[in-house]
């Protein structure tokens, strides 16, 4: 260590609001970038997700209702439109 | 044969789902090693590093101006390069990584204007002057920002990548002017004391310190892009079957 003590360290001579602020917003600055690069990855996949499960439900809808209405071809008189 | 090895690494890059490959198995390792190369480097240069007999302990904040702006200046260059084959072979790869290449680098763009303020004052009697550096620095600043926005402002992502790879590519010349800024014209910023190829004039006692934390911002900077590329490709390839099956198999 090249100074004698963490009080000398913190002074950085008498320079230590320079110093510390320039490496303080530069390490704001990274981590924000980072965070943001991870936040929009979450984004992503949950947008995939949500998507993803709308098409499964609208699929499965689709397939219900086209075996609804062959059962109710093959039985006319229980024909009910509503589906109960 | 050089050609050859070009060629199938052009294609094998080219190929998103080759990428996310790729970065999937680099990532895990890539990210602890540039954390702790940046940390080393910047703790040795702030703690360890002997103090500057006319500037005294101001003069470390060289230890990420200067890696910052080394970064920030790269990756210009880098973007430009993607814009000019994003533009003239359209490879979408190309357009992904110019993507995912500007927010970081106009961080560190801005890093390199604020820590410089910050040292200036004390070294200069100034925060800011209008002098070559300092305004071509801001100018790339704004050439990152610009190329952000139209790739935020344009709709469908090709035809953005199409603007933002030429805009990229024109903000190159900036680069140049930037670097050289020091020696054509009188500036009130110095000129550099680390030099790649002769004689760096700078303390070797200052200088590993440095150039440690040059590569672990360098580092820093290519994880941040992978994680960007790797999101924008997951999007752009949102309705294969290979994005499909990785993401319900809750992949990485």
């Amino acid at each position: 260590m090249y100074f004698d003590s963490i009080a000398d360290f913190i002074a950085m001579g008498k320079h230590g609001f320079y110093v510390w602020s320039a490496y303080g917003i530069s390490a704001f600055l990274m981590i924000a970038s980072m965070l943001l690069a991870l936040r929009g990855k979450r984004q992503v996949r949950q947008t995939l997700a949500r998507q993803w499960r709308l098409e499964d439900i609208a699929k499965q809808q689709a397939q219900d209702t086209a075996r609804r209405q062959q059962s109710s071809k093959q039985t006319p008189e229980v024909n009910d439109e509503s589906g109960t | 044969m050089v050609w050859q090895t070009i060629k199938r690494w052009y294609h094998m890059l080219g190929s998103p789902r080759y990428f996310y490959r790729f970065s999937s198995a680099l990532l895990p390792w890539l990210t602890p090693i540039a954390l702790l190369v940046f940390t080393v480097g910047i703790v040795w240069g702030l703690a360890f590093a002997p103090s500057d007999y006319q500037q005294g302990n101001s003069y470390r904040i060289i230890f990420i101006h200067v890696p910052a702006s080394s970064g920030a200046l790269m990756g210009y260059v880098a973007m430009g390069v993607a814009g000019l084959v994003a533009v003239v072979w359209r490879m979408k790869m190309a357009e992904v990584m110019m993507k995912a290449i500007a927010p970081f680098g106009a961080v560190l763009a801005a890093i390199s204007l604020a820590t410089g303020a910050l040292w200036g004052k004390p070294t200069w009697g100034t925060y800011w002057q209008w002098d070559a550096r300092m305004t071509s620095m801001l100018i790339l600043l704004f050439m990152y920002v610009g190329v952000i926005a139209l790739q935020n402002v344009i709709r469908d992502p090709r035809q953005a990548a199409r603007a933002a790879g030429l805009l990229a590519m024109v903000g190159v010349i900036n680069v140049v002017i930037v670097k050289y800024s020091v020696e054509w014209v009188q500036t009130l910023h110095q000129g550099s004391t680390l030099k790649l190829l002769g004689e760096s004039t700078i303390n070797p006692a200052m200088k590993y310190p440095l150039l440690i934390s040059m590569l672990g911002t360098w580092l820093l900077y290519a994880v941040n892009v992978m994680v960007r590329a790797r999101t924008e490709v997951v999007w752009r390839e949102r309705r294969s079957k290979w994005v499909r099956k990785l993401m319900k198999d809750g992949g990485q």
